[in-house]
């Protein structure tokens, strides 16, 4: 481009803006996330303080990452489906499906390095499925998802009608073997948890095919026009959320030393709750795996309390439900005021 | 001859027919009823008798999907009507007792009315998506079933209450004549009033029934709280026939069997024109097959299975993708156009 | 026809004899349309006119039935929209196509992000973009989302991603619907910068002030053909909208007595609007309405007409204003107040807001006196036959089936249900917006004459047309807007077709540019 222009136009745009104002056009959608952090620290603050003097101890925040890897695994595939404005119904199921499927392999003598492989490639068969259906076939991602919800808690049964328990020591050993570091102690399958969040923020905030999640969530027929290659990746999210439904079962299996195929019912609304809390628009295009740690941990962290008080685990779910429906309220009304400002 | 063909109600019912013959040919007595004691048994009764849960809540969702929207918590509120209907009777002095037990069952029916009327001041009021508003109560809904039980299968013994599910009236089971006058009463209200109509217009161009005065507001209010209520009935129905409350399995997956017993009776899930008929035949395909699958020996917790193909080959066979193809075979040349960028994000 | 002949500079793109035609429509008629590097041109037309189908032509989203396209010298077919990209045409719609929730950044640069060790290079990226965007002159911070600014600076952003993709071709589509002053003057400059480095811009638009102050030629369609192209120094404003609008054969004579009704304006008039406004959709206007008047709007598309009528009937909400009805106050805020107070309204977008297209004509007929009556109270179905029957015959609806899926009409016979619609609620007071357009110059006809007919007998009417004729024809006042003002009111009986065209291109109010 030529510079034939004499001087910057002056213009709306550079009214001096102040830094606050600067700091919020770049980083205001992080504020449903930094909203989770509030409450995450109110939350172990206020148990600390109303609860038990005792509540904020490397024991038992140590006890809530180990508590909840599976959880945290689920949330971050999760997430990707999410971004890009859908939703996956079935990733409780297909945890289950691949847990048990697991369970049976290595009962029946396969060795472990088949077993774990063919668990992954379960939950993301399921996941292709999906994916396609929503894709290829415009099937809505809901009815698309409780299909496969179906279909994995039918296969769960299908693979054994009981549970199977598992004694391979390598497949143990990932929940019960405690790595200390002083009061602190972290398992096998917490690291695993954490490197998928990890793995997963990398993805999304430095690749073109992250970048292309969230432009979907933002805009989907804007991300088509600018030539991204929305069909793949719409599709490739599902998957996502299959392998990492394939890897919660691993993690599940390991800390209850058993395939069960009743697992997880209701675990994917458990999932959705603690990715929404985190931050992450159920619309789509705004949301961080960050927040759905936060959201995780909040979850663990009323159970936890919950658990400590001797109430009954019932009040749970009323307690997240209760949230989630708190924080779609206040997203609708941030919504509704943007665009009657426009 | 071809007008019987495009008729809507043609598909289902060739799919019913179908499914009874098949059956009829691998279980001879499959057709079979017998009378005993001047009441009506057979493997047809138990479909109709079975089928009723289903019945209900399939009725109540195609309203509510015909006005663009869903319920996804119709399991969860079956769940908390058979816990508060069994709370009551199990706290009476006389659990045996008829008032009691009407008592019971007003009050669970009435609460389920409430959490309906709860999802349409989500949707109708607040605009909050129908999926996300009604998923809320269906997580949370559970929670509060297990509150009322106190986290137990509570159990009574009451005949009154056991009639409903297993009892005789005339010739046929009780519950038969539950799913009946439901079906007769929903479809009086739609067609003789204009609630039908009305509900189509919204659902099918909401602007435009808005623009022409219509109360859009209290029609899509008014479907969420006829489901709740229906889902509260079935409730009922359920606790009955296992004469507990079990908040856990009560209703359990209900929802996508609904929706699809709506889908397979012609209503299109983008809402506007719906078919009474057509859902009473999507629920007895729905409950044939399950028949069909229990017998063939398979267990009933993998039964799923069939369903989930079931549902994927009828949303793919809707899908414009094989429309477009299928009509490609008829298709005048046309310019090629970009899809219409979309109005609405649905987030599922 | 003008007969294009190439002068000066070889054209950048240039569509010889395009004819597009979709079943029961020719939409475009062996349109020819020259555009040069370095230039401004605008292609102006009425709604059907042809004009957004030849830019879909162009852009790729169709593809012609006959003609041939030639960009840069090299003959093409589009089969896609990324074909066009590919060839350097790049479109910045009304509705920005960008995301909202990425970065300016990251928008401008989607696709095109440096690399460093197969992970992106944020700093690189925002560098860049701010390199582009400096080349606009735009000084915007890369790095805020793009949904914290202006619809005005998003489009600028969606400008600065086409200049990234090298664009040779500029398509502008409505690119100031949703500005104010100071915005439009900020994307003039850019434009100005833009056709200074060589890039051809299309510049589609209905304010006609702004295709005098930027085009440098204008392009002019009308019922799918090519009308004429000029250089714009050299259009005066009358020519450019008699072109645009053109001249009927005046088959209605027998109506001509109807404009020159006298109307009784010593009483009440139904309706009083004084100061009725919405910011950014209408500045604030006043209009009056008396019992038996036709009211006329004229104007151009965009010119403010159905943002007024619908701030009126309560569709959309007025920021500004108050209503009476018959003297007294009336807050119109939603459709069910108007009704209350007799006032119906038929939209000009027949199929989204007008027809509930998978009911029959029966009940789409009887859906406003309907809804008005309850979902108790249903209308005897003897009842409906009759009434139905009764309108079917009296507009003349073909089929004359009570019981034709609505969709399947035409859109004239579509018109005249919803016009059986609204005349069955037996309002006081009907607001009719663009009821003749798109369909066949024999239901234009009917409803023309039926319009008359009850004015005759009483019925007030405010009455929308881009076809002046007809408003002249049926009008006793014409209010005038352009650019979302009411720039002036006209008695029918003292003015002519020529007049009225000469006072909506040129007449002046206020402070305009």
């Amino acid at each position: 481009m030529s510079a034939t222009m004499t001087q910057a136009r002056s213009m709306p745009a550079d009214r001096p803006t102040s830094r606050v104002q600067t700091f919020m056009s770049r980083h205001g959608a992080m504020t449903p996330t930094f909203a989770a952090v509030v409450i995450l620290v109110l939350l172990l603050v206020g148990a600390e303080a109303f609860l038990r003097g005792d509540f904020i101890t490397a024991r038992t925040l140590s006890a809530l990452l180990l508590d909840n890897a599976y959880l945290l695994v689920l949330a971050v595939g999760l997430t990707f489906v999410i971004l890009t404005g859908g939703i996956d119904l079935s990733v409780g199921s297909v945890m289950a499906f691949t847990g048990i499927l697991g369970a049976q392999l290595v009962a029946s003598g396969v060795p472990v390095g088949i077993a774990i492989p063919a668990m992954l490639a379960g939950g993301s068969a399921v996941g292709l499925l999906i994916g396609v259906l929503v894709q290829r076939f415009d099937v809505q991602p809901f009815i698309a998802s409780l299909a496969g919800l179906f279909l994995a808690r039918g296969l769960a049964f299908v693979v054994s009608l009981a549970s199977i328990r598992v004694e391979q020591p390598e497949i143990l050993w990932l929940q019960q073997n405690r790595i200390r570091l002083g009061e602190w102690y972290v398992t096998p399958t917490g690291i695993l948890a954490l490197a998928v969040v990890a793995g997963a923020a990398v993805v999304l905030h430095l690749t073109q095919f992250g970048r292309t999640v969230y432009a979907i969530g933002g805009n989907e027929q804007s991300a088509r026009l600018m030539g991204l290659s929305v069909a793949r990746t719409k599709v490739s999210v599902y998957v996502i959320s299959g392998f990492c439904g394939g890897l919660a079962g691993l993690l599940l299996t390991a800390y209850s030393g058993a395939g069960y195929p009743r697992n997880g019912i209701g675990t994917e609304l458990d999932a959705i709750a603690a990715v929404v809390i985190g931050g992450t628009l159920l619309t789509g295009g705004r949301g961080y795996v960050l927040g759905s740690l936060i959201g995780v941990l909040v979850f663990g962290t009323i159970k936890t309390i919950i658990s400590f008080m001797g109430a009954e685990q019932s009040w749970m779910q009323i307690i997240v439900g209760a949230l989630l429906l708190l924080f779609i309220v206040v997203q609708r009304a941030i919504v509704a005021r943007s665009v009657r400002r426009r | 001859m071809t007008r019987i063909w495009k008729h809507r109600l043609f598909w289902p019912s060739a799919a019913l027919l179908v499914l009874i013959t098949i059956n009829s040919i691998a279980r001879p007595r499959f057709l079979t009823i017998t009378m005993r004691d001047g009441d009506l048994y057979g493997a047809l009764i138990d479909i109709l008798r079975n089928s009723a849960p289903l019945m209900l809540v399939a009725l109540g969702m195609t309203l509510v999907i015909a006005t663009r929207g869903i319920d996804l918590s119709v399991g969860a509120v079956m769940a908390v009507s058979g816990a508060v209907a069994l709370t009551v009777i199990d706290g009476s002095p006389d659990p045996g007792n008829l008032g009691t037990v009407l008592v019971a069952i007003g009050f669970a029916v009435l609460v389920a009315l409430v959490l309906g009327a709860w999802n349409g001041f989500l949707v109708a009021a607040l605009g909050i998506q129908p999926i996300i508003a009604t998923l809320v109560l269906m997580l949370a809904g559970r929670g509060v079933a297990l509150l009322i039980t106190g986290g137990f299968i509570t159990t009574v013994n009451s005949a009154p209450f056991s009639y409903i599910a297993s009892g005789y009236l005339l010739v046929l089971p009780f519950a038969v004549f539950v799913s009946a006058a439901a079906i007769a009463l929903i479809a009086v209200v739609e067609r003789r009033t204009a609630l039908g109509v009305l509900t189509e217009a919204v659902g099918i161009n909401p602007e435009a029934s808005r623009l022409a005065g219509v109360r859009s507001r209290s029609i899509v209010w008014g479907a969420y709280i006829v489901s709740g209520t229906l889902a509260g009935v079935a409730g009922i129905i359920y606790a009955s026939n296992i004469r507990a409350a079990d908040a856990n399995s009560a209703g359990w997956l209900i929802e996508l069997y609904a929706i699809l017993a709506v889908v397979l009776g012609g209503t299109s899930l983008a809402g506007g024109k719906f078919s009474i008929a057509g859902t009473v035949l999507g629920v007895l395909i729905i409950q044939t097959l399950e028949a069909t699958i229990l017998f063939l020996g398979v267990p009933s917790a993998q039964s799923p299975v069939f369903f989930a193909i079931v549902v994927i080959a009828v949303v793919m066979v809707q899908s414009p993708w094989v429309r477009g193809g299928l009509s490609k075979l008829t298709r005048s040349r046309r310019p090629q156009a970009v899809a219409e960028p979309e109005r609405t994000k649905v987030a599922a | 026809m003008t007969m294009l002949v190439d002068t000066e500079v070889p054209p950048i793109v240039e569509m010889r004899g395009i004819t597009i035609q979709f079943p029961g429509v020719l939409a475009l008629d062996h349109v020819d349309f020259l555009l040069r590097p370095g230039e401004v041109h605008a292609i102006m037309g009425e709604n059907g006119a042809g004009k957004s189908t030849l830019i879909k032509a162009l852009t790729g989203v169709y593809s012609v039935d006959s003609g041939t396209m030639t960009v840069a010298g090299v003959k093409r077919t589009f089969a896609s929209t990324a074909d066009a990209q590919d060839a350097g045409i790049a479109t910045v719609y009304q509705e920005v196509n960008l995301c909202p929730n990425l970065t300016v950044g990251e928008n401008v640069m989607l696709g095109h992000v440096p690399r460093r060790g197969g992970t992106i290079d944020w700093r690189a990226t925002h560098a860049e973009a701010t390199r582009h965007l400096h080349s606009l002159g735009l000084t915007i911070d890369p790095r805020s989302l793009l949904s914290a600014h202006s619809i005005a600076i998003q489009q600028l952003v969606a400008i600065s991603r086409a200049m990234v993709l090298q664009a040779k071709v500029l398509v502008l589509d409505e690119p100031t619907s949703s500005l104010d002053r100071d915005e439009v003057e900020q994307l003039f400059g850019v434009i100005r910068e833009l056709r200074a480095t060589g890039v051809a811009i299309i510049f589609i638009s209905h304010f006609l002030d702004q295709v005098y102050e930027i085009s440098d030629r204008i392009t002019v369609l009308r019922n799918g053909a090519l009308v004429g192209e000029h250089r714009t120094a050299e259009l005066p404003r009358d020519t450019l909208v008699t072109e645009m609008i053109g001249r009927e054969l005046d088959d209605l004579t027998a109506l001509s007595g109807t404009a020159h009704r006298l109307i009784d304006r010593t009483g009440e008039p139904v309706l009083r609007a004084e100061g009725i406004g919405k910011r950014g959709v209408l500045e604030p206007a006043d209009l009056d309405v008396y019992p038996g008047e036709v009211v006329g709007l004229a104007g151009l598309l965009g010119s403010g007409r159905t943002e007024l009528v619908r701030l009126l009937y309560g569709a959309d909400r007025p920021d500004a204003g108050h209503v009476t009805v018959h003297g007294a106050p009336a807050k119109l805020t939603s459709p069910r107040h108007a009704i209350d107070h007799r006032i119906s309204f038929s939209s000009e977008d027949r199929r989204g807001e007008g027809i509930v297209a998978d009911l029959t004509v029966a009940e789409n007929i009887v859906l406003g006196i309907q809804a008005r009556r309850g979902w108790t109270r249903k209308i005897r179905k003897s009842e409906q036959d009759a009434l139905v029957a009764e309108y079917i015959e009296a507009l003349g609806v073909r089929p004359a089936n009570p019981d034709a899926v609505v969709g399947n009409l035409s859109g004239g016979n579509q018109q005249k249900v919803l016009l059986a619609r609204w005349l069955a609620t037996a309002p006081e007071l009907l607001v009719l917006d663009e009821p003749t357009r798109g369909i066949d110059v024999g239901a234009k006809a009917d409803i023309q004459r039926k319009v008359a007919e009850l004015s005759a007998r009483g019925l007030s009417v405010i009455f929308i047309s881009s076809e002046l004729e007809e408003v002249l024809r049926l009008a006793q006042r014409i209010a005038v807007l352009r650019d979302r003002r009411k720039i002036g009111e006209l008695d029918s009986a003292d003015v002519d077709l020529d007049g009225l065209i000469d006072y909506l291109a040129n007449e002046h109010e206020g402070s305009v540019a």
